[in-house]
């Protein structure tokens, strides 16, 4: 086989390995939308402000203390202990389940009935209040997460292909980090699905996606499942938050990638689990493909920036409801 | 008793249809233009101009624009920033290639050419709907701004990447470059923006603004009545393009005067300019004055307080800034989901009805 094919296949690996990760912020999306109707645009910052939280709660900082600081004239900023790892992911999800409360209590119980676009419209500025409040809390500057995980392309993968080329192939460059967040983002899937197949929350939770009205007639509370969905999703969040903070540092552009899940979704369907993950690895796959043979090359690189909405752009124009959404019917 | 339509006899069917049917809001109107146009350039400073005056005059037109196209039209766009962009380029490019013709006729075209563009990316909209158009209008935010960042020739190949506006007169006074005066740099932002508002205030009130709110309240129906929906869409994508793309001509040379496009012109302008017409409210030209004037205004004024007067660092105070603004967002959504405008509206029934409501 010659060099040329097998980078390509280390590209569409890799592109496979980014695609989980996409799918796992679109995962978070397609939870709320299809429990509430709510397209949740903050999913990206939730990863963010998830990541913070973990990050400050882990190195013992005082939450606010730059505000506290400008108020009282005081100087604190570290409580002087360190939490370990597991106890700060139990506090942060803690944290998020709080939050999830309270947007569902202060936020969205006070806009059911309201069209989607302005249930849209109020999540983008629960994104900017949410981003706001993560700087306040700990603060903006680029934080590393020290959970431990490995870095670093894996050598046993690059030893055990090469023999697959000639000499000039080196074999397959593949992160550890990409190949631990694909087992997690694995894990994460099956168990929710487990848990939204076999358990009476997860039985509620579907009824309430399939009909609101029905659902409620039987005794289950919107409100209770909307809570859950909104943790559920801030927990997945939080999943997201560190696998990209563990590659890239945890920073204001983490809550980017949301942007990022959009074409995801629009390819998968807004209502369809699946289709957010093939979606993913389609995206994932395809840009990284497309830069790898015509980006690079001939338009001076960087397509990834735009290729993932150009994609779903033109694949909307011939099937508007995504590849697994439910078919679209329109009535006067 | 001053603001009653009693007592105000309509004699033509011109008078009956004009915009502000109450004498007391036509007064008001004429005093508001004779205070911008006769006053504010006699007083204003450079900072008065640059923080607050300008900016608001040009997102006033960018709001504008985009109220056409999901206010007026309901089609959701998140790709103001780029059509800015192409605005912005496009001006620089027709001002380095033609310096001899006049920057009016550039912002104009300019406009022209983002309506083009807009026309060509609203084309999906015609088979793609709601938040599906919503995202696949940030295809066009991030090719454009892809695009004027990669091809060199949009920024006739300056090592910088960005590009500059060079001085340009307009009745011999500059109003592009670095020796402009601030009230040269309001003026012109001022006409353009009054001129746009009066087209924007009569299309919307035409034929072509009855269409694209049939749109917009359901496309189906409306089309069953005889509405063509492929030139309804169309043209609200080319007439708000056409908005937005002379704010961002004006945006890069008036404003600015050098642009690096990922910077000025990226996602966050779209959504900028997205929250200042949801918290002005959607459909109103009011809406968009005073959304745009709260935004403008608001980081200042927390800047003032926090900065000057509490001596708060100055990124807390952007924080606190974001803070603010998303709640104020939610809290407009829950409260009053048609923003400022209607509360204005709200207002103005008060007095129509005072001091007798029954």
């Amino acid at each position: 086989m010659s060099a040329d094919f097998l980078y390509g296949i280390e590209v569409i690996i890799n592109g496979l390995m980014a695609g989980v990760l996409y799918a796992l912020v679109a995962l978070g999306f397609v939870l709320i939308f299809k429990a509430s109707g709510i397209f949740n645009y903050a999913q990206g910052v939730m990863a963010l402000f998830a990541a913070l939280t973990l990050v400050g709660i882990m190195e013992g900082q005082v939450p606010f203390s730059h505000l506290i600081n400008a108020i009282f004239g005081t100087e604190v900023h570290h409580f002087g202990w360190e939490v370990p790892a597991l106890l700060a992911i139990a506090l942060t999800v803690l944290i998020m389940i709080g939050f999830a409360w309270a947007v569902q209590r202060f936020v969205f119980r006070h806009l059911v009935g309201q069209e989607p676009i302005i249930l849209f419209m109020a999540t983008i500025g629960l994104a900017y209040f949410l981003e706001g409040v993560g700087d306040l809390m700990w603060g903006s500057d680029i934080k590393t997460l020290a959970l431990g995980l490995p870095q670093g392309g894996s050598l046993a993968v690059e030893e055990w292909t090469a023999g697959l080329g000639g000499d000039d192939f080196y074999g397959f460059f593949i992160d550890k980090l990409d190949m631990i967040a694909t087992i997690v983002a694995i894990l994460l899937v099956a168990s929710l699905i487990i848990f939204a197949q076999y358990t009476k929350q997860g039985r509620a939770m579907r009824a309430v996606a399939d009909d609101h009205q029905a659902a409620l007639s039987v005794g289950i509370s919107l409100n209770f499942i909307w809570v859950l969905v909104w943790s559920l999703a801030g927990i997945v969040a939080l999943v997201a938050g560190v696998m990209w903070g563990a590659k890239s540092g945890v920073q204001f552009s983490l809550s980017l990638i949301a942007l990022k899940a959009l074409p995801v979704l629009m390819l998968g369907g807004f209502t369809s689990i699946p289709g957010a993950i093939v979606g993913g690895l389609i995206i994932g796959v395809g840009e990284k493909l497309f830069e790898y043979t015509i980006g690079a090359p001939f338009l001076g690189g960087a397509t990834e920036n735009w290729f993932a909405y150009m994609l779903a752009l033109i694949f909307l124009v011939f099937r508007p409801q995504g590849l697994f959404g439910e078919k679209i019917i329109e009535r006067v | 008793m001053l603001y009653r339509e009693a007592g105000d006899f309509k004699t033509s069917y011109h008078a009956d249809n004009q915009t502000f049917p109450i004498k007391f809001d036509r007064i008001g109107f004429w005093i508001t233009m004779a205070i911008a146009f006769l006053v504010i350039p006699f007083v204003i400073n450079d900072y008065w101009a640059n923080a607050i005056f300008v900016p608001f005059l040009i997102y006033a037109i960018a709001a504008i624009g985009l109220n056409i196209l999901t206010g007026y039209c309901g089609q959701v766009s998140l790709g103001t920033g780029g059509f800015m962009a192409v605005g912005a380029y496009a001006c620089y490019k027709l001002m380095t290639a033609f310096p001899d013709v006049s920057i009016v006729i550039h912002i104009i075209l300019a406009g022209g050419i983002t309506a083009a563009v807009g026309a060509a990316f609203g084309l999906p909209s015609l088979r793609i709907k709601g938040f599906y158009l919503a995202v696949a209008t940030l295809a066009a935010q991030f090719f454009l701004v892809w695009l004027f960042n990669k091809v060199s020739w949009f920024y006739n190949y300056s090592a910088s990447g960005q590009i500059n506006a060079p001085e340009r007169f307009v009745a011999g006074v500059a109003v592009t470059g670095p020796n402009t005066a601030p009230w040269a740099q309001y003026m012109i932002c001022l006409v353009f923006l009054t001129v746009c508002a009066l087209i924007a205030r009569n299309l919307t009130r035409g034929t072509v603004g009855r269409s694209w709110m049939a749109i917009r309240d359901m496309d189906i129906a409306a089309e069953i009545i005889g509405v063509n929906p492929l030139k309804a869409k169309l043209t609200a994508f080319a007439v708000s393009s056409f908005f937005v793309g002379i704010s961002g001509a004006l945006f890069f040379s008036v404003y600015l005067g050098a642009v690096e496009v990922g910077e000025a012109f990226g996602i966050q302008k779209s959504f900028l300019v997205l929250f200042m017409i949801i918290i002005g409210g959607l459909g109103s030209i009011f809406g968009c004055f005073a959304g745009a004037a709260f935004l403008v205004l608001l980081p200042v004024a927390l800047k003032v307080l926090g900065v000057d007067v509490l001596g708060w660092p100055t990124d807390l105070v952007a924080h606190l800034n974001l803070v603010i603004v998303g709640a104020l967002i939610m809290f407009f959504l829950i409260k009053e989901p048609h923003g400022l405008a209607q509360l204005w509206r709200l207002a103005k029934e008060k007095l129509r009805l005072w001091p007798f409501p029954y």
